[in-house]
């Protein structure tokens, strides 16, 4: 296989998790690139209705239409016509994992997935390639009528509600890359919880792009019913590739009254991935939505998960933690939006930079006329540990209601000389030091996730400083 | 155990120390006394190898082993210790994971867990903390005294064959001086040394001395025994710099 050989030549050592399986598919698009006959073809493949075809390909246009953005991250280098838009591994979908093939084991085994069964981590949805591979659910989910399945089949099982709430948080012509995942996804989770169900397992859905040149577009929408209480979870890692890799997903949320959904994700993207991720919620009376966001690797990172606060008591909470080693830039921030009385907002964005790493922290608050007694607090903190290292602050703020009580707060600190004299004077190696302050740092948000996702963040973050101390 | 010999020391171009001599035998009990700006603090840093200070001339031995190009993590391992006189804040880091690490790259072999936290809490108990404080993050928020407390917490669990404490009495309360000077006398022993760096006498007559050295101008211009801190108590720096400050600028 030719690209076994340029993998040789990168070097696996770069990236741990840079292993990577034959490509051995059962289909893939005949050509790279997009147009309404590529688009025809994966929703023909997927036997999908005549409605999502539509949708699809009305959401091509819009994409075509669209300028690449010029603010945020350089993507110059992106080429569309590069790209894979569709690749699908097997023919059927695992229901256990006996029926997963060796292969796709593998993969999973390196990344610790069996483990994760063995522990009974409940529900495991794994994305392998475009599609998901394996799919369980504890039985007293299915008993409470919680759906958790992959996107695909969730259009195919539960047309109505996907049809309802399809596209309704992030129209397809939001922005280029909504557009370009409306008009070419597959994969991602579908979930429903109804009213009142509380889930206390977490849910969780493992994410991995293998093969060179593919564009994933996952598709994930989540539908929180009156009531009702899910965390999601989703963890990526990505194998290393010689050209550049597109990662383009697509997250509704919807959080009915006194609902709450935890979105939690930890990306972790091979330095030449493309990641620009359109995530929004709507948290409706008294509900609240969490987005806890961690960014690590790609090239790119664009994302800016959202929360409109459409009813009143709404309750929306952002947690980032960026990291940008060398050559890397994460354009990272958070969306909160009030638009009824009485809502309340926090957003805490943390960004560690590195080498010649970039952070940017990117945030909009906005505050509409009538959103009376409505507070909001934005802290953004940024650690840098080079002298070249760099992190930019772009806080915007609309506040159209003067009743009103916002706080916003930014802080830059660096490693300093003396805080690594002190540490390395208790035995700990520099290295040693710098990964305690960096993990110190990351604390607010590494406890906000259950102990085996921090325990992952914080040994990805060492693992990217690795060999990096100068 | 340590011996300083000529040490000259320079930051950012200008000299602090200037000729320093100092030799710490086993088991002994060592004062260095002097006014501001004699270069006390600057002499505890080089000691740890702070990366700023730079060494031009002079040698520092500890135990027979030249340690000038050793890092601080590796004078650590080999059984030296400061405590700071301004500990650096550590913010998310709890004192109890901050202990562990510590404890785990000094020693040979990790100690187990259920060890480590009876450890921890013994040596707090003798520091009169509240086992609370060991899920505080490191420095962050600590008062004066709890800073200082948390130096000798963690001289105690480190066990150090050196300890050098860069004023540590100062901004001390009586009881808190207590305390600290308790956890310091717990580990005083055939084994132990300590080098202990201050402006002012009071701590001494909780921790005895078995030599002290008057600092000035950045080299040791007098020595004696814990009678000579008496001395200087009674008679001020100012006699000091009349009876030796000609001498230290020659």
């Amino acid at each position: 296989m030719p690209e076994d050989k340029s993998i040789q030549e990168l070097g696996l050592e770069e990236y741990k998790y840079g292993f990577h399986d034959p490509e051995d598919y059962f289909f893939r698009t005949p050509r790279k690139g997009i147009d309404p006959e590529i688009v025809a073809m994966i929703s023909k493949h997927k036997n999908e209705p005549e409605w999502m075809l539509e949708y699809r390909l009305k959401a091509l246009q819009s994409f075509l239409d669209r300028p690449t953005p010029q603010w945020g991250g350089d993507l110059s280098d992106l080429d569309f016509d590069e790209i894979y838009y569709y690749i699908r591994p097997m023919e059927n979908q695992g229901r256990t994992w006996d029926d997963v093939p060796d292969d796709i084991k593998n993969t999973f085994e390196k990344l610790g997935i069996p483990q994760a069964e063995r522990d009974s981590l409940a529900g495991v949805g794994a994305q392998y390639e475009s599609e998901v591979v394996y799919h369980s659910l504890k039985e007293e989910w299915n008993k409470a009528g919680v759906v958790f399945m992959d996107m695909d089949s969730g259009l195919r099982e539960h047309e109505d509600l996907v049809r309802e709430y399809f596209g309704t948080i992030i129209p397809a012509d939001d922005n280029k890359f909504s557009a370009l995942n409306s008009a070419v996804w597959s994969g991602g989770s579908f979930v429903y919880v109804p009213p009142g169900v509380h889930i206390d397992i977490p849910l969780q859905a493992y994410f991995r792009i293998n093969a060179e040149n593919m564009g994933q577009f996952e598709r994930t929408l989540i539908i929180a019913d009156e009531g009702s209480y899910v965390h999601y979870i989703e963890g990526c890692t990505a194998p290393t590739y010689t050209s550049n890799s597109l990662h383009s997903a697509v997250v509704e949320l919807i959080a009915k009254p006194n609902a709450r959904i935890r979105y939690s994700t930890i990306q972790n993207w091979s330095h030449n991935t493309y990641n620009l991720v359109t995530k929004r919620a709507v948290a409706q009376k008294n509900a609240t939505v969490e987005w806890v966001d961690g960014n690590l690797g790609s090239k790119l990172t664009m994302k800016y998960p959202a929360v409109y606060l459409t009813g009143e008591g709404a309750r929306g909470e952002i947690l980032s933690v960026a990291y940008a080693g060398d050559g890397q830039h994460q354009d990272a921030g958070g969306k909160i939006v009030h638009a009824a009385p009485n809502t309340s907002s926090l957003i805490t964005s943390k960004s560690i930079s590195r080498g010649t790493g970039r952070s940017t922290y990117r945030g909009l608050l906005k505050v509409h006329e009538g959103a009376v007694g409505s507070k909001s607090r934005v802290e953004c903190d940024a650690l840098l540990l080079d002298e070249n290292a760099r992190t930019d602050t772009y806080p915007y703020i609309e506040i159209e209601e003067k009743k009103v009580n916002t706080e916003h707060e930014a802080t830059v600190s660096k490693v300093g000389e003396d805080q690594l004299f002190y540490l390395m004077s208790r035995g700990l190696s520099e290295e040693e030091a710098i990964a305690m302050v960096v993990n110190g740092f990351i604390e607010p948000i590494a406890k906000e996730l259950p102990l085996e996702y921090a325990i992952e963040l914080n040994r990805l973050i060492q693992l990217e400083m690795e060999g990096s101390v100068g | 155990m340590l011996k300083i010999d000529n040490l000259h020391v320079e930051i950012e171009g200008g000299e602090i120390l200037k000729g320093l001599g100092l030799e710490v035998g086993k088991g002994e009990i060592h004062a260095i006394m002097g006014p501001n700006g004699s270069g006390k603090s600057t002499l505890s840093n080089v000691l740890m190898g702070h990366p700023r200070y730079d060494v031009t001339d002079g040698t520092i031995e500890f135990m027979g082993e030249d340690v000038m190009e050793l890092e601080a993590d590796e004078r650590a391992r080999l059984g030296m210790f400061l405590a700071f006189q301004y500990p650096s804040e550590v913010p998310g880091v709890s004192v109890a994971n901050f202990l562990r690490t510590a404890v785990n790259s000094v020693r040979e072999k990790e100690l187990a867990p259920m060890e480590m936290y009876r450890l921890i809490q013994e040596k707090m108990k003798i520091m009169q903390m509240d086992p609370k404080f060991a899920e505080r993050y490191l420095n962050e928020g600590f008062s004066g005294g709890e800073k200082k407390r948390n130096e000798i917490l963690q001289m105690l669990m480190l066990e150090p064959k050196l300890a050098i404490m860069d004023e540590t009495d100062s901004g001390l309360d009586i009881d808190a001086l207590q305390v600290v000077s308790k956890g310091v006398n717990e580990l005083r022993g055939p084994e132990f040394s300590a080098v202990i760096i201050t402006h002012y006498q009071r701590i001494l007559r909780y921790i005895e001395p078995d030599h002290v050295h008057v600092m000035l101008d950045g080299r040791i211009v007098t020595s004696g025994g814990k009678d000579l801190a008496l001395t200087l108590e009674d008679k001020g720096y100012d006699w000091v710099r009349q009876e030796f400050g000609s001498a230290a600028q020659s």
